[in-house]
């Protein structure tokens, strides 16, 4: 445990979870949830959980970002909100 | 507010040489490091689903880069449902013969009656059963859900 990583992972997460949830553009946000997810991961491996990380790293930054996209596809690309 | 098909449709984004060709390199090593991930899931991170999942970015990254009928060329959907169903079926054929032979529910030391290899040899060699049907699962599932996603539900053309 290496804190002064933890503090700037941490920071980094907390930006990108607000920047995913206020911007209009979604597939921006898909972007940044993707960021997201591998800071995330980043995380789980700096804190010794390597299984949780690897899931996260396939499952969250990988294949839900391309659902997220071919999801996106299909409606319109500005949120209404 | 145009839709970002129509937009894709006019700029004849998806087309790219470089990406094809990177990705005919690429997606067999992808693949290899999936069966590795599942293979050797009891002794390092990894396992059934992430290899699985692995394989299945595969097949996602073939559909992306070409088309959806290349990719599903090499795996179709009849093909894919067979394989999530067998994923399925062998885990919990596992846990039930385990069950039938005298231990509980994927309690593996109690195969050792069909197969004499020593309880401690079945326990490593149970797990690796169970992960080969939670990747193939997981592999046809995965694959499946983004060709149902970006063809909206009709399997004929895709991204």
């Amino acid at each position: 445990m290496i804190w002064i990583l933890d503090l700037l992972i941490l920071s980094l997460l907390v930006i990108c979870a607000i920047a995913a949830i206020n911007i209009k553009d979604l597939l921006s946000a898909t972007i940044i949830f993707g960021v997201y997810s591998f800071l995330m991961c980043l995380l789980w491996a700096e804190m010794g959980a390597v299984d949780v990380a690897f899931t996260e790293a396939t499952v969250g930054a990988g294949i839900s970002t391309v659902l997220f996209i071919a999801a996106i596809l299909h409606t319109s690309r500005r949120s209404k909100d | 507010m145009k839709l970002l098909q129509e937009q894709t449709q006019k700029l004849k984004i998806g087309e790219s040489l470089i990406i094809q060709t990177a990705s005919r390199l690429l997606i067999p090593f992808i693949q290899l490091f999936g069966l590795y991930v599942i293979v050797h899931g009891h002794y390092s991170p990894g396992g059934g689903f992430q290899g699985g999942v692995i394989l299945g970015a595969s097949f996602v990254l073939l559909a992306l880069a070409f088309d959806q009928k290349f990719s599903m060329q090499y795996m179709s959907e009849k093909t894919s449902g067979l394989l999530a169903n067998t994923g399925a079926l062998i885990f919990v054929g596992t846990g039930t013969l385990c069950a039938i032979f005298g231990g509980l529910f994927l309690h593996y030391s109690a195969l050792d009656v069909l197969i004499p290899l020593g309880p401690i040899e079945w326990r490593s060699f149970g797990i690796f059963i169970v992960e080969v049907g939670v990747g193939l699962a997981v592999m046809s599932n995965m694959a499946i859900l983004f060709w149902v996603l970006g063809s909206n539900g009709e399997m004929d053309e895709g991204l």
